[in-house]
């Protein structure tokens, strides 16, 4: 939908299917509205979801937990690697960078642009007195468009109650030289 | 005591060397010392060389595969590998397959093609493609696979079996050599070829960017440190070069597909122009037949389409300039996945999409034998 002066508005009826469990399914509709002419706004998106989402607290504090409980911040590179193997105990990791990623994809995307979450370069946790997990993050996104591949920076902040948050992200410059 | 002499007892003076099973350690060792004997450790722990020249024969084992039949399939390979699995696959089926050089990469490595033939003299082909775009590993690996497909199938298959008696099969596995060894070696995100580019520090060029159609248009990009950079010219690319010289050489080839990932689509021309082809219902129909043929195996879902509706404009692509010299049938596949893994798809994928993919080559293939032109 066209609308004058204002930008391009879209409809979307979705089927969100769950990464961990192709049978389950919840369908969700939403209106994406792609402002004219300034790129640098993020789309307005509105989302309602025909059903509930699974129940994920027990993985959640597992992994909680167990990050919580490391003696030495956790630090990894290439996930997934380059034959596409994720050590299962990166898993969440990896999934937590998915969400994040989402995050700065919606911030970035106009009605020219694809991004998807191609590698995490470099991961490090930093440590924080309070009780939210702090992982720093260098990953590589895919815009399919361009065919670009662009490192971005983010640091995000996750707790099991309160969710993520990308609490700063910022492009990185490609090396011209590779 | 179970001790294993690995030096026997010769005479007087000469050492003796003795494997000693655990419980026995210390009952020999006392023994020893209330003889005055002295002994020294040679090795300490025998079961760990044990398990380390196991697993080095195991790796050893992989990396020269003595037959085909021995090749593992289900994994990501080197260059140098893929360029050994080819002259296996001919050697074991001189009368079916042979190697052809169809020119040299930038970096001057061979490009090869294989040939699948049940004989008579320039009969009419079809070209596979993969691994033009060197970062889409599941492409050139899913060639690999192809080509031991074909051999498998070649007589006990109808529908091959078919194909092959009216038409030749050329398969090149590898398309841009100098970007696979590259993203082995430095950067597993490298996408083009490898040639400097003049008054700049950036290298390589879109190999499906690079081909005489709409060459220079929109859909591609006049920046040599770009992903989708064109190149100072159509067919500047070695690469791409060797491939137009020999489709217009052999003149008969009626069939061809470049496969690339990932997306899950199948695609027809054109990229670089909204007008649709003139063969654009036959061709779309094709497509639909492939498609759900792919699909019937694990459930995978494509869309389909013109390049420029289904999935960007693109200019110099290389179906656009293969339909444009006649080649009816002219198909671009994207593989496995929708982004997921995207270019990172795990090794377990591989044969699964090359089998899905196989039942979609195969449609196409049997639409071209039954509608020569």
């Amino acid at each position: 939908q066209d609308i004058d002066d204002v930008g391009h508005k879209y409809y979307l009826e979705l089927v969100l299917e769950d990464v961990l469990d192709k049978d389950s399914t919840v369908n969700c509709t939403a209106e994406v509205l792609y402002h004219l002419g300034n790129n640098n706004i993020a789309p307005d998106v509105q989302v309602s979801l025909e059903g509930e989402l699974k129940n994920t607290d027990e993985a959640d504090n597992i992994f909680y937990h167990r990050i919580k409980s490391l003696e030495k911040e956790l630090v990894a590179e290439n996930i997934p690697d380059s034959y596409g193997n994720v050590p299962p105990e990166m898993e969440p990791i990896h999934l937590l960078a998915w969400v994040a990623s989402g995050y700065v994809i919606w911030q970035n995307s106009t009605e020219n642009t694809e991004f998807h979450l191609a590698q995490i370069k470099h991961v490090k946790q930093v440590k924080r007195s309070d009780e939210y997990l702090e992982f720093d993050y260098m990953i590589l996104l895919h815009e399919m468009v361009s065919q670009e591949i662009i490192p971005w920076q983010m640091t995000v902040l996750w707790h099991p109650q309160h969710g993520v948050q990308v609490t700063q992200d910022s492009r990185q410059p490609k090396h011209a030289s590779e | 005591l179970q001790l294993d002499f690995w030096l026997s007892p010769r005479g007087l003076g000469d050492p003796v060397d003795i494997r000693v099973p655990f419980p026995s350690l210390q009952p020999l060792k006392a023994h020893l010392e209330a003889n005055g004997i002295s002994y020294s450790i040679m090795i300490e722990d025998v079961q760990t060389l044990v398990d380390h020249e196991q697993m080095e024969m195991l790796r050893s084992r992989r990396g020269l595969p003595l037959s085909t039949n021995t090749f593992d399939y289900a994994t990501y390979h080197s260059l140098d590998e893929i360029y050994a699995f080819m002259d296996l696959l001919v050697a074991e089926n001189p009368n079916l397959v042979s190697k052809l050089e169809i020119g040299r990469s930038t970096e001057n490595r061979p490009l090869y093609v294989l040939k699948f033939s049940k004989g008579g003299t320039n009969r009419p082909a079809v070209w596979i493609d993969t691994g033009i775009h060197s970062r889409e590993w599941v492409t050139q690996a899913s060639g690999v696979w192809f080509a031991k497909k074909i051999v498998l199938d070649h007589e006990n298959d109808e529908g091959l079996a078919s194909i092959l008696d009216k038409m030749d099969i050329f398969l090149e596995i590898v398309t841009n050599p100098d970007g696979f060894v590259f993203t082995q070696t430095q950067n597993r995100m490298w996408r083009k070829t490898r040639s400097r580019n003049s008054g700049s520090i950036c290298i390589g060029v879109d190999p499906n960017r690079n081909w005489d159609a709409g060459f220079g248009g929109p859909g591609a990009s006049g920046n040599p440190c770009s992903e989708t950079y064109h190149g100072p010219y159509a067919n500047s690319e070695p690469e791409v070069k060797s491939i137009v010289d020999f489709v217009k050489n052999h003149g008969n080839i009626k069939a061809f597909v470049s496969i690339h990932s990932y997306s899950q689509l199948l695609l027809y021309p054109y990229g670089y122009t909204r007008t649709p082809v003139p063969d654009q219902k036959e061709l779309h129909q094709i497509s639909e037949k492939a498609v759900a043929a792919l699909s019937s195996l694990y459930g995978t879902n494509y869309k389909y389409g013109s390049i420029i509706t289904t999935i960007y404009q693109a200019s110099g692509g290389t179906i656009d300039w293969t339909y444009n010299q006649g080649i009816k049938y002219s198909f671009t596949f994207e593989l496995r996945d929708t982004g997921r893994y995207g270019f990172l798809l795990p090794a377990k994928q591989i044969v699964p999409t090359a089998q899905e993919t196989w039942l979609a080559l195969k449609v196409i293939m049997l639409h071209a034998r039954d509608h020569l032109y």
